[in-house]
């Protein structure tokens, strides 16, 4: 599997990102946010950080560099796309992801460990975690509450498109609807969260349940790629 | 072409949550401020346009501010002219309201 990890100015969870992709066993390259070519890549990471400094709201310049053309197109071709904390931020206005990640209701930046249950085990996303179980992840982030229009919020639950919820005994960390922590397109290939699952990659940095994520990105890049190779092989 | 001059201001729609606005209402007791309620905190923007009459300026302005200014899923805005028109060489951040 090869994973593309975009850099936008101002990212810093890219290294991270890599780090976790690489040890889930991918390979794993950064691309700059002014390409638009993703390097062949089976899944695209865009990361947690501040791209472009947040400025007038999280995510909203990031959604203008070139690479979101190539993400797009990638999207449209079936690919993957996680997007971690801002990289969630940036899905959201690109109008990829549903919703809008508004300030903390708290008004705080919001930077501590949470817990999350995984309300889909059959997305390419989350097919690894086994069911029922929950995920101890950090989150850092002061633009974090999910919100959505009541009518449409109620379609996003009714199609099953809440992948990650925040549950006791932390609990909701930032007013969140419904403590949506990750939603997922009606696709399911494209998947937001605001929790850091690359930040729980090993067990000395508190919890490793983040690599179950990268895990699962794997198993499904693997069936598809294999699954291309096969039509390849039919049509050769 | 002439420049043209506007302001958007960005609101958050009523109903959405403005933690900020919160924010605010909470520091008043310290200002020794009563009476003051209803707080919402918004931004605004001011740009210049250089375009051939004033309806295709205002349409730039308009796509901006729907795209990139608010997002309209949450915010509203408004858009007015500010400042007179300019030449094509004077400097358009000079003057404004």
């Amino acid at each position: 599997m090869r994973v593309g990890v975009v850099v936008f100015p101002g990212s810093n969870g890219d290294r991270d990102a890599l780090h976790a992709a690489r040890l889930a066993g991918a390979e794993a390259e950064l691309v700059w946010h002014e390409s638009t070519d993703l390097g062949g890549s089976d899944v695209v990471v865009l990361p947690g950080g501040f791209a472009y400094g947040d400025y007038i709201r999280a995510g909203v310049l990031a959604r203008f560099s070139p690479v979101m053309g190539g993400v797009r197109q990638h999207v449209a071709q079936g690919g993957l796309v996680l997007g971690i904390c801002n990289g969630f931020q940036v899905l959201a206005e690109a109008g990829l992801l549903p919703g809008a990640l508004l300030r903390n209701a708290s008004l705080r930046f919001e930077h501590r460990w949470v817990r999350v249950a995984v309300e889909r085990s059959d997305t390419p996303f989350t097919r690894a975690i086994p069911r029922g179980r929950t995920l101890r992840l950090p989150i850092a982030h002061g633009e974090g509450r999910y919100f959505l229009p009541a009518p449409d919020l109620e379609g996003l639950e009714a199609q099953k498109q809440v992948v990650f919820r925040y549950v006791a005994p932390e609990g909701n960390p930032n007013g969140s609807a419904h403590d949506i922590a990750g939603v997922i397109d009606v696709s399911g290939r494209v998947c937001g969260l605001m929790p850091h699952p690359e930040r729980a990659s090993e067990p000395i940095l508190g919890s490793d349940d983040g690599m179950l994520v990268f895990r699962s990105l794997l198993e499904s890049a693997a069936e598809t790629v294999g699954a291309g190779r096969e039509s390849a092989e039919v049509v050769g | 072409m002439t420049s043209y001059r506007f302001a958007i201001d960005v609101m958050p729609k009523e109903g959405i949550l403005d933690p900020q606005g919160r924010a605010v209402e909470g520091s008043l007791p310290h200002l020794e401020v009563e009476g003051v309620s209803e707080v919402r905190v918004g931004r605004r923007v001011e740009l210049s346009v250089e375009e051939a009459d004033e309806d295709t300026a205002r349409a730039v302005v308009e796509r901006l501010a729907g795209e990139l200014f608010a997002n309209p899923l949450v915010e509203s805005w408004t858009i007015d002219r500010v400042g007179g028109r300019r030449t094509e060489h004077s400097d358009a951040r000079v003057g404004g309201p």
